[in-house]
C-alpha cells in the first residue's frame, strides 16, 4: 500500500507542476496540431486512403508528441538539483519511475484525445466506428510509449545530446509496440472489429507493455543511482 | 602467445570460409531458384552468429551489472560491433536475394522490419556510449540499453512462426527441404563464421582493454 502511495505522490507532484506551467502540454500539444496540419495539406487523400493510412498518421503524431512530453519528465527536475533530492528521498526507485510514467501517461493520453478529434475534423474522417476498443488501442500503446520514453527519459536526462539521444534510442525499441497500435488503429477507424486476423498485435501490444514495464522496473534503480 | 594463437585461428577460419566457396560454388544449382540458393550458405549463418554475439552481450551486460568488472563491459562491446557487423552482411545478402527471387530488395515483413530494427537497436547502442564520456556511467547505461536491446531479439527469431511472412520457412529441420548432403558444407560455413567472428570479437576485446588501461594511465599522469 505504501508503495502505491509513494507512487501517487510523485507522480501527483509532477503533474501538479505541470499544470501551473503548462510547458511540456503546450508545445506538446501544438507540435501535434502543426503535424497533423501539415499532413493534411502534405498529402491530399480521399476519405477512405485517409482512413486506410489513419492508424500509421495518427501513432507518428502521437509518438512524436510523446517524446516531448517524455524529454522534459527528467529534464524538469535539473534545475536546482531537484534530481538528487528525488533519489534520496526515502522511496523506492521502482516508485519514483512508476510515479513518473503515471504523470506522463496523462499527459501524453490528454494530448492524444485532443488531436484525435482534430484529425477527425481536418479529415473528414469519423474514428467513433470501434469506440471503445479504439481508446483500449490507445491505452495499450500509450502505455508502450510512456514506460519506455520515461526510463529513457532518466537514462538520457544526464548525457549530451539528450533531445537527440532520446527520440533515436526509443523510437526502434518502440517498433513493434508502434506497429501494432497503428494496424490496429487502422483497422478500428475503418470500422473492423479487432478479429481472428490482426488479434496477434493485440497479443504483441498487451506482450509488449508488460515485458517492458517490468524490465523498466527492475532497472530503473540501476539508471538513477549508477 | 595469445597473438599467435588468435592469428592461426583467423587464418583457420578464413581458409575454411575459402574452402567452402570453391566447394559450395561446384554443388548442382537448386531446382526452382538456380545458383542464387547458394545465398543461403552465408545468410543463414550470418544470422546465426549475430544471434549469438546479440546473446553473449546480453549475458556480459547482465555480468557487468552484477559485477561491476569492466572485463564484461569490453566483452559487450567487442561482441556487439561484431555481431552489428555480421548482421549486416545477413541484411545484405538477404537483400540480394530478394532481389532475385521476388524481383523487389526490401519487403517490410515481420522478419524483415525486426531485424532492420535489431541492428538499428544495437547501432544506437554505440551511438549512446558515444555520449557519454564518464567510463562507469557509459557502462552501466550501455548494459541497461543492451538489456533492452536484445527484448527484440526474440522477436526476429520467431516472427516468421507468429506471423505470416514473405521470408521464408525454415529448410533445415522438422521437414525441411535442405539436402542432406548439402547439411555438412552448411555446417562448415556456420563453423568459420562463428569462428571468424570470435577471432574479431578477441582482436576488439584487447583493443578495449589496451584502450581502457590507457585511459587509467592517463588519469594517473594528470593526478600526478
Amino acid at each position: 500500500m505504501r508503495f502505491f502511495r509513494q507512487v501517487w505522490v510523485v507522480a501527483a507532484k509532477d503533474l501538479r507542476a505541470e499544470f501551473r506551467t503548462k510547458e511540456a502540454i503546450n508545445a506538446s500539444f501544438a507540435f501535434a496540431l502543426v503535424i497533423l496540419l501539415m499532413f493534411s495539406f502534405a498529402f491530399d487523400l480521399p476519405v477512405e486512403t485517409t482512413r486506410e493510412i489513419s492508424g500509421g498518421l495518427l501513432w507518428i503524431v502521437f509518438a512524436f508528441a510523446g517524446t516531448l512530453v517524455l524529454n522534459r519528465s527528467f529534464a524538469r527536475e535539473l534545475p536546482n538539483d531537484c534530481l538528487d533530492a528525488l533519489i534520496a528521498a526515502p522511496i523506492s526507485g521502482a516508485a519514483l519511475f512508476l510515479g513518473k510514467a503515471l504523470a506522463n501517461y496523462v499527459l501524453v493520453l490528454a494530448v492524444e484525445l485532443v488531436s484525435l478529434p482534430v484529425f477527425s475534423i481536418f479529415n473528414n474522417v469519423s474514428v467513433t466506428a470501434q469506440f471503445w476498443e479504439l481508446m483500449l488501442v490507445l491505452a495499450l500503446g500509450t502505455w508502450g510509449l510512456t514506460v519506455i520514453g520515461t526510463i529513457f527519459s532518466a537514462l538520457t536526462v544526464n548525457i549530451r545530446l539528450r533531445e537527440v539521444m532520446l527520440p533515436m534510442l526509443t523510437y526502434p525499441i518502440l517498433v513493434p509496440a508502434l506497429m501494432g497500435a497503428m494496424q490496429l488503429t487502422s483497422a478500428l477507424v475503418a470500422g473492423k472489429p479487432i478479429g481472428a486476423d490482426n488479434e496477434a498485435w493485440l497479443k504483441m501490444l498487451i506482450g509488449f507493455d508488460v515485458v517492458y514495464t517490468a524490465v523498466s522496473l527492475v532497472l530503473v534503480e540501476t539508471v538513477l543511482v549508477g | 602467445m595469445i597473438n599467435k594463437i588468435l592469428y592461426v585461428l583467423g587464418i583457420a577460419a578464413l581458409a575454411i570460409l575459402v574452402w567452402n566457396i570453391y566447394t559450395i560454388a561446384r554443388l548442382p544449382e537448386e531446382t526452382r531458384q538456380g545458383e542464387v540458393f547458394k545465398i543461403i550458405f552465408f545468410h543463414v549463418p550470418m544470422a546465426i552468429t549475430a544471434m549469438i554475439c546479440a546473446a553473449v552481450s546480453l549475458v556480459a551486460s547482465v555480468l557487468f551489472l552484477l559485477t561491476r568488472n569492466f572485463k564484461f563491459d569490453a566483452l559487450a562491446v567487442a561482441v556487439t560491433e561484431v555481431g552489428l557487423a555480421f548482421l549486416a552482411g545477413n541484411l545484405i545478402t538477404g537483400s540480394i536475394w530478394g532481389r532475385e527471387i521476388w524481383g523487389i530488395w526490401w519487403a517490410w515483413d515481420a522478419r524483415l522490419t525486426s531485424a532492420l530494427v535489431c541492428w538499428l537497436l544495437y547501432a544506437g547502442y554505440l551511438m549512446l556510449r558515444r555520449a557519454i564520456e564518464e567510463p562507469t556511467q557509459r557502462a552501466t547505461f550501455a548494459a541497461v540499453f543492451s538489456i533492452f536491446a536484445f527484448i527484440d531479439v526474440p522477436i526476429v527469431i520467431f516472427s516468421i512462426k507468429w506471423w505470416r511472412t514473405q521470408h521464408p520457412q525454415p529448410v533445415f529441420w522438422a521437414g525441411g527441404s535442405f539436402p542432406p548432403d548439402w547439411t555438412t558444407h552448411f555446417l562448415w560455413n556456420m563453423l568459420a563464421m562463428a569462428l571468424l567472428g570470435a577471432v574479431m570479437m578477441s582482436v576488439r576485446l584487447r583493443q578495449e582493454e589496451a584502450q581502457r588501461e590507457l585511459d587509467s594511465l592517463r588519469r594517473m599522469a594528470h593526478a600526478l
